[in-house]
């Protein structure tokens, strides 16, 4: 099963969008929460992301789900510091964070392979929620 | 020439500096930004000063990977990677030396600035930290090749970087929070530009206390 890294600005955030994930898709989800530089201080951290990694890492790859700015920064620089081999099956994902993570954990937990867990979170961007 | 003493005496100087400018660099980014420039700043640098006990004795390259991998897990705004992989490119030119000539601190200099470029992807102008990077590492070339030594190339650099800063002020933001503001960004100095002029000014400053 593909694992989900949720990273954001806020520790609270990252901690509600996983345990939202994880009500969708089942306890058996690999996802893990890489949120704030501490519990406490809001911002993103090169070093949790990287636990946040080891905790998700499984054979089948791992999708990084962001909310924005250094967010993204802290997610590129935590996977440039990872070996070749490692960095080949990651996915940094452009998908939206609370809809994108939903999305990839359902698709997850029924066993989709990391290509398609990131395509189907990334075309929620474009999902029309009011019909 | 730079030795390891003063690579170490830089570092921590710069986190006094950046102690003492916190409200200052915060000011400037509660304009544009998050105000949160100076405070991110601060915890960073305080974290490498406690950091630098366990590595003071390793090599340059060795203390300024640490210093690096510091910032990015605990600046926390975008500054924290931007900065993080300016040292960890820095030391990763600087493996095993223990004093750098002013060709070898021109060569760490333009190996972070190029970091800090693929890493936030930012061009001249767009109003980030690049803007004081490039001019100053213009004149450290200009100077270096001219024969002047580290000090007086340093001093070239530092009035580059801080010219750079200023001439952030009338630019419009197209790049990070500020990007946001469209031209209401356009009347205030860079933060980020700003913590470049004061971490090559603290550079400068340690070489000429010693």
């Amino acid at each position: 099963m593909v694992g989900i890294v949720i990273v954001s600005h806020s520790p609270l955030i990252a901690a509600g969008v996983k345990q939202l994930a994880s009500e969708m898709a089942g306890e058996q989800l690999r996802i893990a929460a890489a949120g704030g530089v501490d519990d406490h201080t809001i911002g993103t951290s090169v070093e949790r992301i990287l636990e946040a990694l080891r905790e998700a890492d499984g054979p089948d790859g791992v999708l990084i789900l962001v909310d924005l700015g250094s967010a993204v920064l802290s997610a590129q620089a935590a996977i440039e510091l990872l070996n070749e081999q490692q960095q080949a099956h990651l996915i940094l994902s452009n998908a939206p964070l609370v809809e994108g993570a939903i999305v990839a954990a359902v698709e997850a937990s029924i066993g989709r392979p990391l290509m398609e867990v990131n395509r189907a979170a990334e075309q929620v961007a474009t999902l029309n929620k009011l019909g | 020439m730079v030795t390891k003493e003063q690579i170490v005496r830089w570092l921590e100087r710069l986190a006094s500096v950046l102690a003492e400018n916190k409200a200052y660099l915060t000011d400037l980014d509660s304009a544009i930004g998050d105000a949160d420039h100076g405070t991110n700043m601060a915890r960073g640098f305080a974290k490498v000063a406690e950091k630098l006990v366990s590595v003071a004795d390793t090599d340059i390259g060795n203390i300024l990977k640490a210093t690096g991998m510091t910032l990015m897990s605990s600046v926390g705004g975008a500054s924290g990677p931007l900065y993080g992989t300016f040292f960890m490119r820095g030391g990763a030119v600087t493996a095993s030396r223990e004093e750098l000539s002013v060709e070898d601190l021109g060569e760490m200099l333009h190996a972070g600035m190029q970091g800090i470029q693929q890493r936030g992807r930012a061009i001249a102008e767009d109003k980030t930290m690049i803007d004081a990077w490039i001019p100053a590492l213009a004149a450290y070339d200009t100077a270096r090749i001219a024969g002047e030594d580290t000090a007086a190339a340093l001093r070239r650099a530092v009035a580059g970087a801080e010219a750079g800063m200023k001439a952030t002020i009338p630019l419009q933001a197209r790049k990070g929070r500020a990007s946001y503001l469209g031209e209401r960004s356009i009347g205030h100095q860079d933060p980020g530009a700003t913590s470049t002029y004061l971490m090559l000014k603290a550079l400068l400053d340690t070489l000429e206390s010693s």
